[in-house]
């Protein structure tokens, strides 16, 4: 019954530890039908039993977007570059909505998941890929709303849309990037160090601060404004507002400075989560 | 070439025992470290088998421990062990939920588990929506599954709820409707948990059915783990032992379950010595005790195995027409059949006998005896009652689905016209 080890017939061989660097994108490839079903079920499931429905996805940037226009912008009186407050506070936080909702729901995705990856194998990497997917379905729905208030302002020419936002696909990918980047580092790290979950939840709503969401980039202090830049969606957030609102600038250092952050968290992510998912059913 | 479908090389898998919380961090470094420098992990090295029973001196525990194994294509493996034995591992590591310590295993073809029923099915979901993801899930391509939609259906019967959301469904559909997309996946190996004992005995047969029909007529590999020794009689024609995490046995089904039933710790209890009693004038049982037939004393036989009774007594004053009896009676001490020996003055006053029941007659249940020496004229000079214990396991008859369930005291060959 002796082979010889190169014998090339296996198909599949379980082993204690493999390279951090197979990351199995076949597999994932093989499982797209999946992908797809489970951002159908989190469509479905979200709505599903409620009254409004669909509309849901709409209620959350309204209400986020009036209470900030009240807030920032009549009583703290925050600069918008010009820009009418409204939709300056409706790009900022759909943009910002989507890159959190990114990070948050991957960093939690050992957890919530455990029971069905404790049973079945299946590219683990299916389900941060489709908690993207989703939340791109929820965001594609959300800026629905933000084209019909661009479409407002520039009649009433108080926005001007550039060329700049033809870079807007290319800034949503690196914001999915980045959440997904940095959602896989924190899922793989709380499998065994569960403090950083609490860590993610209040520290989203800190980041932000940290990001020219309701104020722009410019009327941050000087001395600030360089640990802002260190922030990779500073860049991302910018470009997206100044490519449809025609406000604030396009710093061509901070976007590619994100474009490589982005990349370099995301593959530090792949290698992290790629290491952790083989056997992480038995620590958690 | 060779047709082994999966090949499984010095298996091992540990795990922590106790909390993973406090001291991860410092034993990371200290893992580490001990990594850096190329030695072994130092909380791996103490291992120790698996037997939950005693206190092991390390908190590391081997599930498993150098398991070797090769099984070929189309065989249906049963995998048999105690609690804890760690057959849940074995399936885990074959399924790639969790990876082992040590040790490879190389597979041939696509492995479809099915550890749990339903795995990934989502309430609101209709049962429609649900076949689809629980499908792809499993590792189904969409139009595989579309091929196979309406087999899956008509094997669960769940026609008429089809686009009923899942939680609306008594739990015996739910299970159908579970165990029918895991049953039409087309993959070359199947993994099955002890999953069928959820659904009713006519669910049970047709699942066997299937399954049998999985590996004998289609050439597929089924493993499969119960409880139930004659289901995995019935469905599988090899099986593995484990005991406390070791390979025990990888034969013929028939060897292993036998195998497995008399290394049962607690047959001692089959092996009972009376102290000598001076009221008994006549003469006294000094021994008793129950075995199988490869006289090994146990608790439990299978079905078509033969049970072995031994006895010794001490016969104190000969008078003629003594004689041995024994009675076997179920667990309500109904009697089920009496066995009698006359003993004679030519065999001393230290006697030893057996008296062996043929197998393939008493029905699987679990009985008791009573062993009596008395005379012709109904004198009784010691009587033992409720003696022993045995147990007949089926392994494989008509009625082995209904196992547990009173469906008499003998199974007769009988003819139908």
């Amino acid at each position: 019954m002796q082979k010889s080890d190169g014998s090339t017939d296996w198909t599949l061989r379980i082993t204690p530890s493999r390279s951090a660097f197979d990351l199995h994108l076949k597999d994932i490839w093989l499982y797209r039908d999946l992908l797809w079903l489970i951002v159908r079920r989190d469509f479905v499931s979200f709505y599903k039993q409620t009254v409004l429905g669909p509309l849901w996805f709409f209620i959350q940037p309204i209400f986020t977007t009036i209470i900030y226009v009240v807030i920032f912008s009549n009583l703290a009186k925050i600069s918008t570059n010009g820009a009418p407050p409204a939709i300056f506070y409706m790009v900022g936080t759909v943009a910002w909505t989507y890159f959190s909702d990114c990070l948050t729901k991957t960093s939690t995705v050992f957890r919530d998941n455990v029971s069905i990856f404790g049973k079945v194998y299946f590219p683990r990497l299916i389900m941060p890929l489709s908690i993207i997917c989703s939340n791109l379905i929820k965001f594609g729905v959300q800026f629905l709303l933000f084209i019909v208030l661009l479409v407002y302002y520039s009649f009433q020419e108080r926005v001007h849309i550039n060329t700049y936002a033809l870079l807007f696909p290319v800034v949503i990918l690196l914001m999915a990037i980045l959440g997904l980047g940095i959602g896989l580092i924190i899922t793989a790290l709380t499998t065994k160090y569960r403090d950083l979950a609490f860590i993610v939840t209040f520290g989203m709503q800190l980041l932000m601060y940290a990001t020219p969401v309701i104020y722009p980039l410019s009327a941050a202090p000087a001395k600030y404004r360089a640990i802002i830049a260190l922030n990779p969606m500073s860049g991302l957030i910018e470009t997206f507002r100044y490519g449809f609102l025609g406000t604030g600038n396009f710093y061509p250092g901070a976007f590619t400075y994100s474009v490589f952050a982005s990349v370099i968290l995301l593959l530090l992510g792949l290698i992290v989560f790629n290491k952790v998912e083989k056997d992480f059913v038995d620590k958690i | 070439m060779s047709d082994i479908v999966i090949h499984a090389e010095n298996i091992s898998k540990a795990y922590q025992l106790g909390d993973f919380g406090t001291g991860t961090l410092s034993r990371d470094i200290e893992r580490w470290w001990a990594m850096a420098r190329g030695k072994e992990d130092p909380f791996l090295k103490i291992g120790e088998s698996n037997d939950r029973t005693t206190q092991g001196s390390s908190d590391v525990v081997w599930s498993l421990k150098d398991i070797n194994f090769e099984i070929q294509r189309g065989d249906a493996v049963g995998i048999i062990g105690r609690n804890g034995a760690g057959k849940s591992t074995l399936l885990k590591l074959l399924s790639r939920v969790t990876v082992p310590t040590t040790g490879e295993i190389k597979v041939k073809g696509r492995i479809a588990s099915l550890l749990e029923v339903g795995t990934g099915f989502h309430p609101e979901l209709t049962g429609r929506e649900n076949i689809f993801l629980n499908g792809a899930i499993l590792g189904m391509r969409k139009a595989e599954i579309k091929k196979q939609f309406d087999n899956i259906v008509a094997f669960a019967g769940v026609e008429r709820y089809i686009d009923t959301p899942v939680k609306r469904y008594s739990s015996g559909m739910y299970v159908r409707l579970a165990f029918a997309v895991a049953a039409h996946l087309e993959s070359e190996i199947l993994i099955v948990d002890e999953v069928l004992a959820v659904g009713d005995a006519e669910f049970q047969k047709k699942c066997l059915g299937k399954m049998g029909e999985v590996s004998k007529g289609q050439g597929r590999t089924v493993l499969f783990v119960s409880h139930n020794m004659g289901m995995i009689s019935q469905l599988c024609n090899k099986s593995l032992l484990l005991k406390n995490g070791e390979l025990g046995n990888y034969d013929t089904t028939r060897n292993v379950v036998a195998a497995y039933l008399a290394s049962d710790k607690s047959q001692e209890f089959n092996r009972l010595y009376f102290e000598l009693d001076e009221r008994k004038m006549i003469g006294q049982i000094t021994a008793f005790w129950i075995c199988n037939d490869q006289n090994i004393v146990v608790d439990k036989v299978t079905f078509d195995q033969s049970i072995r009774i031994g006895y010794k007594l001490l016969v104190k004053q000969y008078i003629p027409g003594l004689q041995i009896g024994i009675g076997l009676q179920d667990k309500v001490q109904n009697r089920i059949s009496t066995f009698i020996k006359p003993i004679l003055l030519s065999e001393g006053d230290q006697i030893k006998g057996m008296v062996t029941l043929p197998g393939g007659i008493i029905a699987p249940n679990t009985y008791n005896f009573v062993i009596a020496l008395w005379n012709r004229n109904g004198e009784v000079y010691d009587i033992i009652d409720n003696v022993g214990s045995v147990t007949i396991v089926d392994n494989g008859t008509e009625q082995a689905l209904y196992e547990g369930t009173e469906y008499g005291s003998v199974i007769l060959n009988a003819t139908w016209e």
